[in-house]
């Protein structure tokens, strides 16, 4: 198969036939990848919900260098050879970005300061790269109580932006179809059936996919801030999954355990609920060494050693401030 | 006097029953394609009638079946529309109420020209009661030896299912009607595939609206040549119009196409004039997702032609100054007649009807909706108004189908031609306060006023 010559805010590259445009701008780099946030690599037919990776196609192909009428979602659409796409670069895809944007966060609460997911949501930094500082909605926003989805995981419907993540982790890793979206329009909502607890070794992974704070680990809630935690690459000879996660610690404690998320906040290999949930003894664990962080994450403003100005005056963490 | 080929035999006593239609020369495309014609005779005939499809987008029939993929060994699928829901819409409830036995026999004839072995009609769930008036039409089809294996020792093996939805606009969208039809949520799919390639079950298949395949029972009968005479350009054939509204004769019609819109509304063969000697003050001439038009470029478009009742004169002006055929719900206002609160009745329904899957649908039709509630109850304030503007200009053509669009086109349009009436509301609250408003004397004036696009 020869390989197709993509054009994405006029940098090229070659790529295989049956790549998405957005894989095609990942493999660029940061600099031209549109933002995603219902799209998964490793979730089948993720994608073209949020409407955040809409780009412009300029010129369809060598063949039919007609440009596509409407803008296309990057996610869902396979490359042609020839095709010039322009994402940051057109004013028309700005735009439209930021309608999207704005949209994703007018029934959002934006309880960021009380909300577990800040510092590593993906809502949060799409919104200060293309919101805006002030909402236009004037209306009461949406809300739902919170459901407890087994005794590990919280719903709080509230903070969803519906991309359809967790359902898809639920279709394809579970034998029986019990989480879904029930209702529709406005008020469609996330729910598992009659409130049945998602009992499945790999249910832990709807808290990894998930983008923005909806769905979090009840072992960790309200215990610390992401960025207080220094991360670390781990692993333990797990029968069920790989074993190879990121430990969240503070001194020698375990905070919590995730997946190994790449530089587009997904994770390489799903992980067990074992070693997620249960295995929170430093004994349990092997460690690799300090994980990697994007110089630009908030997370690694908070870390020991970052070249970052070193705070004097020792951190106390809310949980110990409230004993 | 137009002439009919849907409902020329509308006026004849029990034509719903099997006998009465079929001695009225009913059946006679099914004999003629399985005996005399190849399937792709068929496909040629629909082709050269120039048949454009009759649900709302206009698209031509005869090309849409020729892009259906053949591979071997899948079984491929012909699927028809009824899940009429537009507002204003009502054509397709008569058709199948009244002429059961039209559709039956278009789809037999439709899927001996794609080779689908078995088809199925989706009809919307409030139309509960026309489902049993086609069930009973395909039983007696089957009863009569044109369902079932081997209709009329052709070999030709068809079986045909009606299945009722649960009554969501959006399973109107054919993808969203093929996950409902298969079980599933009725969610729109994202394409491509289009269905012609992984339909139904995977499978490559046809979805056509009531009337496109009712329409090709003529089209076989009389040849496509014939078919393509009526009409005018690329308009061929003749149109289910289902008026309603502030008109004296409001009902479904079929017309030609190329009938001008003034005298559609005002001969007494039609809408017979507006009601109660009252003003026209606007028109939506497509159903409720098609720009609405005001009373100067209802006749006339914006060049000073008349206006006629066919897919390019209807359209002509672009959004600016035009509007759509659509699917035919032809909305008529006269002047005492709120647009705002149609406006918003219209928003309520996009709202209300919208999945849920794509965000700027999801959440803009609720704002829209909301930002015209308050307009409309004299809450509002006068940055509402280009706030609904730029909603709908960020909802349109960013979704994964066409609802997102159909929800925003009404509001832009809305505001587009009559802001003043916009205004109104937001500068004397007072008066719109009663919600029969306008009803006892004109809200304002109707005035001619030059569009500047």
């Amino acid at each position: 198969m020869s390989l197709l010559k993509v054009t994405i805010d006029n940098k090229t590259i070659e790529v295989e036939p049956g790549t998405t445009i957005l894989q095609a701008a990942r493999m660029i780099g940061p600099d031209v990848a549109p933002p995603a946030m219902c799209y998964y690599t490793k979730l089948k037919t993720s994608g073209g919900y949020c409407r955040t990776c809409l780009v412009k196609v300029s010129k369809g192909s060598e063949k039919d260098p007609r440009p596509m009428p409407k803008l296309v979602a990057s996610c869902r659409t396979t490359v042609m050879d020839g095709m010039e796409v322009e994402n940051f670069t057109s004013p028309e895809v700005v735009d439209a970005r930021n309608g999207v944007v704005e949209f994703l966060l007018l029934n959002h609460p934006l309880d960021c300061p009380i909300c577990d997911q800040a510092g590593e949501c993906h809502l949060q930094d799409l919104s200060y790269e293309n919101g805006k500082s002030k909402t236009r909605n004037e209306f009461e926003r949406r809300t739902f109580e919170k459901i407890d989805i087994g005794d590990k995981i919280q719903l709080h419907m509230t903070r969803c932006i519906l991309c359809y993540r967790c359902v898809k982790v639920a279709d394809q890793f579970t034998p029986e179809r019990v989480h879904g979206v029930i209702n529709r329009g406005e008020v469609s909502e996330i729910s598992t059936y009659i409130q049945h607890a998602v009992d499945n070794d790999f249910s832990g992974n709807m808290i990894d996919v998930c983008p923005v704070g909806a769905l979090t680990d009840k072992t960790f809630r309200f215990k610390s801030r992401v960025w207080f935690l220094k991360p670390v690459d781990a692993h333990r000879n797990c029968d069920k999954c790989s074993g190879k996660t990121v430990l969240w610690k503070y001194g020698q404690e375990i905070y919590r355990i995730t997946g190994r998320k790449d530089q587009w906040g997904e994770v390489e290999e799903f992980i067990c609920n074992t070693c997620r949930f249960d295995k929170k003894a430093p004994s349990d664990w092997t460690e690799e060494g300090p994980r990697k962080l994007s110089r630009h994450s908030v997370i690694s403003q908070g870390q020991y050693g970052a070249k970052t100005k070193f705070v004097a005056s020792p951190v106390t963490l809310p949980n110990k401030q409230l004993s | 006097m137009s002439r009919k080929l849907l409902l020329a035999n509308d006026h004849i006593p029990g034509i719903q029953s099997y006998e009465v239609y079929r001695s009225n020369g009913g059946y006679r495309s099914v004999e003629k394609a399985l005996k005399t014609m190849s399937p792709d005779d068929v496909v040629e005939e629909v082709k050269k009638s120039g048949l454009r499809g009759r649900g709302g987008a206009g698209f031509p029939t005869g090309m849409k079946w020729s892009f259906l993929a053949k591979p071997e060994g899948v079984p491929r699928y012909l699927v028809c529309n009824a899940d009429e829901s537009e507002p204003g819409t009502f054509k397709d409830r008569y058709l199948m109420e009244h002429i059961p036995h039209i559709l039956v026999e278009g789809m037999i004839t439709s899927s001996f020209a794609l080779g689908a072995n078995t088809s199925y009609i989706y009809i919307r769930g409030e139309y509960f009661y026309v489902a049993r008036i086609v069930e009973k039409a395909i039983a007696e089809a089957y009863a009569n030896g044109w369902l079932g294996k081997n209709i009329l020792g052709t070999g030709f093996n068809h079986d045909m299912y009606v299945q009722v939805g649960g009554g969501a606009y959006i399973c109107g969208e054919e993808t969203a009607l093929l996950e409902s039809l298969e079980g599933k949520r009725g969610n729109p799919r994202i394409k491509p595939p289009f269905p012609a390639i992984a339909g139904l079950y995977g499978c490559p298949t046809v979805v056509n609206n009531v009337e496109t395949i009712a329409a090709v029972v003529p089209i076989v009968n009389d040849g496509g040549d014939e078919y393509a005479k009526i009409g005018i350009g690329r308009s061929t054939g003749t149109k289910l119009i289902s008026a309603s509204g502030n008109i004296n004769k409001p009902g479904v019609y079929e017309i030609e196409l190329g009938v001008p819109v003034e005298e559609f509304i005002f001969s007494d063969q039609y809408c017979g004039g507006i009601a109660n000697g009252k003003r026209m003050k606007a028109c939506v001439p497509g159903g409720s997702s098609v720009p609405i038009l005001p009373d100067y470029l209802v006749c006339k478009t914006a060049a000073g032609e008349d206006r006629l009742m066919t897919y390019e004169s209807l359209s002509d002006g672009g959004f600016a100054t035009g509007s759509m055929l659509g699917s035919g719900g032809f909305i008529v206002y006269d002047e005492n007649q709120c647009i705002v609160r149609n406006t918003w009745n219209f928003s309520r329904f996009y709202h209300h009807e919208s999945c849920g899957q794509c965000s700027p649908c999801r959440e803009g039709t609720g704002w829209m909706e909301r930002v015209l509630h308050r307009l409309e109850k004299g809450m509002g304030n006068m940055s509402d108004i280009d706030l609904l503007v730029e909603v709908a200009k960020k909802i349109e053509g960013n979704t994964i189908c066409p609802l997102g669009d159909a929800a925003a086109w009404p509001v832009a349009a809305a505001v587009r031609h009559f802001r003043h009436e916009f205004e109104h509301h937001v500068l004397h609250p007072d008066k719109v306060k009663d919600p029969k408003h306008g009803h006892r004397e004109p809200i304002m004036p109707v005035k001619p006023q030059p569009v500047t696009a």
